[in-house]
């Protein structure tokens, strides 16, 4: 049960392996969590991460697979995570995403598609029930990990902006069917981060780590804002960017 | 049936659950068919009132209010508030003989948080006022006092309402001569002074309470202001009167705003209100309500807090380690998280409820309010300090423990447990602070 500080006793992650889940997941346990559930694709990865929530002083910490290619099994995989908490859940972290790299990817229609279906119609599939669910309980939080990519998408990125940019519109509305439900939906809207995601990309301006993202986080979280910017100077960053002329805006992202 | 959103009095950790008014205890057992909890006034401070996704019962459909009898027994509905029931008592001569510093509880609220008042040291909590109980939980319905059913008896006081719904209550009241209380005033400069002199001389008193301000460091760390007072016998006034308690005059219209009570603002007003008592005064008269609910005056007084709300910590430790609080709140003054003027108080024997909160030894309360980044780690070594006096945290105030921590600091949550799970054995009855705490639930 969240306490009245928000922080939650059980977490579930869907896209549990995921590096900027997993910052987060280590400093819930630090404070309150005690069972986690992690599902994601890769057994070994969410065991690993299993582990490490674990030491960072979860009692318990279960996984679930399943592959985010088939929309088919969201509503199943909600239900069997949630039934692995054991009791009403505190907070669902929605993480499952895919980077990619877009230029082998613009020029093949099913990859593009795949792009689609991973960052927006499994999530959105999910939180359909999800929102049923916490709708239910009377309680509960679901965070979506967006990105910054959403507010303005760019160029040379612009299948997983896109993507982003969907899910991030819909889970506006999400949250607003959820005003006096006692549930409640928060979006966070990293920067770059340094992970295993972006090994490879070049760093641009306000670069942060994963810790600086879940710190952020679990701030955002404890003040119930709807949008948690990471880091927060780029509230003001992308209300400037978002309304530049696109001949400005692509001399500047396109790089 | 309606969806209602209901939070403590601290407006934290809201949560939406189905809320029923039952007026006899026929709709009481038949809402005890899946997991529910009462609700009186709402003024404990967290989760204990409330039950994400499930039922909560407002108790305030179970009214009645017997005649009281020449030996001061009066049977009570649990919906009756105390503020009714003292209108009725006071201008016949009795008081309730144990009052929290708010007259907006129901009768069934003080019975699941086993208030205490500041008599605490002589006359304990109200549960050793308590004559009968009436109780419906999912296996049936029991009449109880300390000699019948007493095991049900002891194990509902302070239990937040988890055994199971008490509809009435029978008291045991008080004679009071008049409406009015002496008052002696003292300001003290550091808490040792304060502490020193309530440890011997509060026995003197029926009632006393010390206020600290917990923002001050350095040498005056501590300062306080005691009050402790007598009921007035109508010899020594000269207008003698059996007045019920007016209502609250003023209400806070809207939620402030998050930070109007800021480090600075609560410091001055604890400045303020330090300088503003007198440094000694004796025989002051005083209202009961002035002396017992001085906030009830203003209604809502909640929403000072702002939208984030507040908690108050509140906790107790035996005598033998006073030096809990004297770290305590050096503890608080040094991490300069602010918090407004604490209560501190001496404890006198305890029930043998298993749940209750009141030990022999110093109870401390804190109001703090929600947004300060390190309030939480602050609390949770709070915690820790107290647990290794032997103290504990009070259930009716708290929103924030962790599980292990509360199942340490109850060493007789096991006598509590098992009755419990005779007469619920479904674990039908729970709430948000049930389920956050495992209070109940066999994994404990």
């Amino acid at each position: 049960m969240d306490n009245a500080f928000g922080q939650p006793q059980n977490v579930v992650v869907l896209g549990g392996s995921s590096d900027i889940a997993r910052a987060i997941v280590r400093k819930l346990c630090a404070a309150r969590t005690n069972t986690v559930v992690l599902a994601g694709r890769n057994q070994e990865l969410l065991d690993a991460a299993a582990a490490e929530a674990r030491d960072y002083g979860a009692a318990t910490a279960e996984t679930v697979l399943f592959d985010a290619e088939d929309p088919g099994n969201a509503a199943r995989v909600v239900a069997e995570s949630l039934a692995k908490v054991g009791g009403p859940v505190d907070l669902v972290i929605v993480a499952v995403g895919l980077l990619g790299t877009q230029s082998e990817m613009e020029d093949d229609p099913v990859a593009a598609a795949r792009m689609i279906t991973v960052n927006v119609t499994w999530p959105v599939a999910a939180l359909t029930e999800l929102r049923a669910r916490l709708v239910a309980q009377g309680r509960g939080r679901i965070l979506v990990i967006s990105s910054v990519a959403a507010v303005r998408v760019r160029r040379t990125q612009y299948l997983y902006g896109g993507a982003k940019a969907g899910l991030d519109r819909l889970c506006q509305g999400i949250a607003d069917s959820l005003e006096g439900s006692g549930a409640s939906l928060q979006i966070l809207r990293p920067g770059f981060v340094r992970s295993k995601m972006t090994t490879g990309q070049r760093e641009i301006p306000f670069t942060t780590g994963v810790n600086e993202v879940a710190e952020n986080t679990l701030r955002g979280l404890a003040t119930g804002e709807r949008i948690i910017w990471s880091p927060p100077i780029l509230r003001y960053v992308f209300f400037v960017l978002r309304h530049l002329p696109t001949k400005a805006w692509r001399l500047l992202a396109d790089r | 049936m309606s969806r209602v959103r209901l939070s403590g009095w601290g407006r934290t950790a809201a949560s939406v659950a189905s809320l029923i008014t039952p007026t006899n205890e026929d709709e009481v057992a038949a809402a005890l068919s899946g997991e529910v909890i009462a609700r009186g006034l709402g003024r404990s401070y967290g989760d204990a009132a409330q039950l994400a996704g499930g039922v909560v019962l407002d108790n305030s459909g179970l009214v009645g209010v017997s005649p009281i009898t020449s030996e001061g027994l009066v049977t009570v509905g649990a919906g009756v508030s105390l503020d009714d029931l003292l209108a009725l008592s006071i201008p016949q001569g009795w008081f309730i003989p144990v009052t929290p510093g708010t007259r907006q509880v129901s009768v069934g609220g003080m019975i699941g948080a086993d208030v205490h008042g500041k008599n605490h040291h002589r006359d304990g909590s109200i549960a050793a006022h308590v004559r009968a109980l009436r109780i419906v939980t999912p296996v049936g319905t029991f009449e109880t006092s300390p000699t019948r059913e007493a095991e049900l008896f002891w194990a509902t006081m302070g239990a937040m309402g988890l055994t199971g719904v008490v509809t009435s209550v029978t008291f045991q009241m008080m004679r009071i001569e008049t409406d009015q209380v002496f008052v002696d005033t003292d300001r003290f400069d550091d808490l040792d002074a304060v502490m020193s002199e309530m440890a011997s001389g509060d026995d003197a008193y029926h009632y006393s309470v010390a206020w600290v301000d917990c923002m001050t460091r350095g040498r005056h760390m501590g300062r306080a202001i005691l009050t402790r007072g007598e009921h007035a016998p109508v010899s020594q006034i000269d207008e003698p009167h059996l007045r019920s308690p007016r209502a609250a005059r003023l209400k806070v219209p809207l939620d402030a705003p998050s930070g109007l009570l800021n480090p600075l603002s609560i410091k001055a007003f604890n400045e303020l209100w330090f300088r503003s008592a007198p440094r000694h005064e004796r025989h002051e008269a005083q209202s009961l309500s002035t002396f017992f609910h001085p906030l009830d005056g203003v209604r809502d007084w909640n929403r000072l807090y702002g939208r984030r709300g507040f908690v108050q910590y509140q906790f107790c430790v035996p005598d033998e380690r006073a030096e809990t609080i004297v770290e305590a709140i050096s503890r608080l003054s040094a991490s300069r998280v602010p918090s407004f003027l604490a209560v501190l108080k001496r404890f006198g024997p305890a029930t043998p409820a298993p749940l209750s909160f009141p030990q022999p030894g110093w109870t401390l309360a804190l109001d703090l309010p929600v947004g300060p980044d390190k309030l939480p780690g602050v609390l949770d070594e709070l915690d820790a300090l107290v647990l290794a006096a032997g103290g504990r945290v009070y259930l009716a105030k708290d929103a924030r423990l962790a599980p292990a921590t509360f199942a340490a600091m109850y060493p007789q949550l096991d006598d509590f447990l098992s009755v419990k799970a005779r007469v619920d054995p479904e674990g039908h009855l729970t709430s948000d602070l049930a389920r956050r705490l495992h209070l109940g639930f066999p994994h404990g």
